[in-house]
C-alpha cells in the first residue's frame, strides 16, 4: 500500500524569493493579506461591490490602491464589476476583483466573456453558505461546482484555493501570474474562515517576487491576431486597447481576428486552442502538497480550510497507529487527475471533508476506477468539519 | 509548547477583538509562536456577547478554531455561563468579578475585579480586556509581558497606546 509521488508546492514555481531580513512579518486576516498580495502582484485596478465575507478586499484596496496610484471603483453590482475588470485588463492593468455567493452568481455571464475573449484577470470568492443570499457570515465551500461550471458552455477555468493565510498571500500572487499567463480568469477560490482567519503572514518585497508579465508590444513588421494560432504556447499575446494595433473582441465565438464566425473549422481550432492552452500548462498550474502518503492504507482528499480538518484527523489517526495520509490540493480546477488517480488506486479507503453536501467528493468518485470505498464527511450548517467526524470515518 | 487554547468572552463593545488580535500578533509575530485567530462572525452590536479565540502551538497549527479552551477570560455573566463548561480539565478561568457575580468556586478559579482595576488605572472600563491579557500572561506565561508590550504599540487604535500599555501593566502586577 502506499504511494510514492512528488508534491507540486507553490514553492516550485519559484515566484517568490523569501529572504529572510527582508520579509515583513505580520498577523493578517486573510481578506487583508488577499488585498496586499494584488498589490505586490502588480494589480492595477480593483472594480467591485463590496459583500460579506469578502468586504475587506474591497475595504483595505479602497484605501491602498489609491495610496499606490493605482484604480480601485466601487461598481453599482457585481454584473458591472465583472465587466469592469475586463475593460481593465484590455486596457492594459492587472485587475481583480473579489465577492461571495450572490456575487459570485451574478458574475458568471461575464466570467464566461472573459473565457471566451481570453481576458486575464483574477476573481476572489470568499465562500458563505447557501445558494441564493443563504447565510452571509457562515463558512461554506459550496461554490466548487459553480466555480468548475457556473457559466454556460464548455470551457476550461483555473481555480486556486489557500489553506492558510501565508498561501492567501502566495497564491493570490499565483493567480495573477496565470491570468497574465494563460490569458484567462482565475478564480481564488477562499471561504469565510480562511478570509476572516489570522494568522503569521511574511510578506515579502516586491522586487523579490518575479511573475509573468505581459507583452504588450508588437515585433516591428508583425501583423497582430489577438487570437492566432500561431504561437507554441497557445497564448497569443494580448495587446491593450487604443495601444499600436486595432482589434476586435466578442463574446460570440471568433476567428483569429476577433471576429465572430461560425465556421466549423474555425470554430474547432478556436475550441481546441482554448483548452490546449491550458493542458499545455498544466505542469505548472496543477499545486498539490502530499503528506505522510508513502506507507498509507487510507487517504484524505481535501481543498481550503477542511484540509487543516484533514491534517489534524491524520495527525491523530497516526498516533492511534493507522497508516493515513492526506492530499492538499491546492488547484482545484482543473484537477490534477492523473496524480488522484494514482493516488486512489493505491489505498484501500478515501476520505473527503469538505464544507458542502458532497462535491469534491463527486470528482473523487469519477476518477475511482478500482471501487475504493470513498467517504464524504460534510457539514452544510454554517460550520467547519469536526477533525473527530473525521477520525471516524478514518476508524470505521 | 504544545497546542494551547484561549478564549476571551465578554460583550461587544469590551475590547476583545483587539485584545485577542493583540495576544495573536504577541504570539505570531514577537515570541515567534504559530497562533491563529478566528472570530466569532456574525452581526454584533455594542452589548451583544462577543468573543475572541485564539490557538497558540510551536507547533503546526491545523484545526484552526477553539473548542474546549486551555483559558477562558469571562468578562460578563452570559459569557461565564456559556463557556465555563468548555473548559480542559487543568484549565483556568479568569472571571471579572465585577460582571460575573454567580459561580461556581472550582479549582483553577481565579477571580479579579476586572473592570474595577481598568477603570481605575486608565479611567476606562473598556481596558479591561487588555487588564486580562495581562492577567493571562502573569499567569500562564504563554505570552510574553514583552511581546505583548510590543503588540500594543503597534495595534492599539491611535491616541490609545498609553492608556493600553496602563492596563496591561496593571494586569502584570495583580
Amino acid at each position: 500500500m502506499g504511494v510514492k509521488l512528488e508534491s507540486k508546492p507553490i514553492s516550485k514555481l519559484g515566484y517568490i524569493n523569501y529572504q529572510e531580513g527582508n520579509i515583513y512579518y505580520v498577523f493578517h486576516q486573510g481578506n487583508e493579506t488577499c488585498a496586499e498580495a494584488a498589490l505586490l502582484a502588480g494589480c492595477d485596478f480593483y472594480g467591485g461591490y463590496p459583500i460579506t465575507p469578502s468586504s475587506e478586499v474591497a475595504e483595505v484596496l479602497s484605501r491602498r490602491m489609491p495610496q499606490e496610484g493605482r484604480v480601485f471603483v466601487q461598481m453599482e453590482d457585481e454584473i458591472a464589476s465583472m465587466a469592469s475588470i475586463i475593460g481593465a485588463a484590455l486596457g492594459g492593468a492587472k485587475s481583480m476583483t473579489a465577492t461571495s455567493g450572490p456575487g459570485f452568481s451574478l458574475m458568471q455571464e461575464n466570467l464566461g466573456y472573459a473565457v471566451t475573449a481570453e481576458v486575464p484577470c483574477v476573481v476572489v470568492n470568499v465562500q458563505r453558505l447557501g445558494p441564493s443570499t443563504g447565510g452571509p457570515t457562515s463558512p461554506a465551500q459550496g461554490d466548487l461546482m459553480q466555480t468548475k461550471w457556473g457559466t454556460h458552455g464548455d470551457h476550461p477555468i483555473i481555480a486556486l484555493s489557500p489553506t492558510s493565510i501565508q498561501e492567501v498571500l502566495e497564491l493570490t500572487i499565483v493567480s495573477f501570474d496565470f491570468a497574465e499567463r494563460y490569458r484567462t480568469p482565475v478564480v481564488l477560490l477562499m471561504d469565510e474562515i480562511i478570509g476572516h482567519m489570522r494568522e503569521r503572514v511574511g510578506y515579502p518585497r516586491k522586487q523579490d517576487i518575479n511573475i509573468f508579465e505581459r507583452k504588450k508590444y508588437l515585433e516591428p513588421g508583425e501583423d497582430y491576431k489577438p487570437y492566432s494560432l500561431d504561437y507554441d504556447s497557445d497564448v497569443p499575446p494580448l495587446l491593450s486597447f487604443g495601444e499600436g494595433a486595432r482589434y476586435h473582441v466578442t463574446g460570440l465565438i471568433h476567428d483569429e481576428a476577433g471576429f465572430p464566425t461560425l465556421n466549423k473549422k474555425e470554430v474547432t481550432e478556436w475550441y481546441d486552442r482554448l483548452y490546449r492552452k491550458i493542458d499545455k500548462g498544466l505542469d505548472r498550474i496543477l499545486l498539490y502538497e502530499l503528506y505522510n502518503m508513502e506507507d498509507a492504507d487510507t487517504a484524505i482528499i481535501s481543498f481550503g480550510i477542511s484540509v487543516r480538518v484533514g491534517l489534524e484527523a491524520m495527525q491523530k489517526a497516526r498516533q492511534k497507529g493507522l497508516k493515513v495520509g492526506m492530499v492538499k490540493l491546492l488547484t482545484v480546477c482543473p484537477l490534477p487527475e492523473e496524480m488522484l488517480r494514482q493516488v486512489i488506486s493505491g489505498v484501500k479507503k478515501v476520505v473527503v471533508p469538505e464544507m458542502n453536501r458532497g462535491q469534491l467528493v463527486l470528482e473523487i468518485d469519477r476518477l475511482n476506477k478500482t471501487g475504493v470505498e470513498l467517504i464524504h464527511v460534510g457539514t452544510s450548517d454554517g460550520e467547519i468539519v469536526r477533525p473527530e467526524d473525521v477520525l471516524k470515518a478514518l476508524e470505521d | 509548547m504544545d497546542r494551547f487554547d484561549v478564549r476571551l468572552a465578554g460583550l461587544g463593545g469590551q475590547g476583545l477583538l483587539l485584545a485577542g488580535l493583540i495576544m495573536g500578533e504577541a504570539s505570531a509575530v514577537h515570541d515567534g509562536k504559530n497562533a491563529v485567530q478566528t472570530i466569532n462572525y456574525a452581526p454584533l452590536a455594542r452589548g451583544a456577547p462577543s468573543r475572541a479565540e485564539l490557538v497558540i502551538s510551536d507547533s503546526p497549527i491545523y484545526f484552526p478554531e477553539v473548542e474546549d479552551a486551555d483559558i477562558l477570560l469571562a468578562m460578563s455573566q452570559n459569557a461565564y455561563d456559556e463557556f465555563s463548561s468548555r473548559v480542559k480539565p487543568g484549565g483556568i478561568i479568569i472571571i471579572d468579578t465585577d460582571n460575573v457575580t454567580k459561580f461556581e468556586e472550582i479549582p483553577g478559579l481565579l477571580k479579579y475585579p476586572v473592570s474595577t482595576i481598568a477603570k481605575r488605572e486608565t479611567g476606562r472600563v473598556l481596558t479591561g480586556s487588555i487588564v486580562g491579557l495581562g492577567i493571562i500572561s502573569k499567569v500562564t506565561g504563554k505570552v510574553s509581558a514583552d511581546a505583548l508590550r510590543k503588540a500594543i504599540r503597534t495595534r492599539a487604535p491611535k491616541g490609545t497606546v498609553e492608556l493600553n500599555m496602563k492596563a496591561l501593566e496593571a494586569g502584570f502586577i495583580i
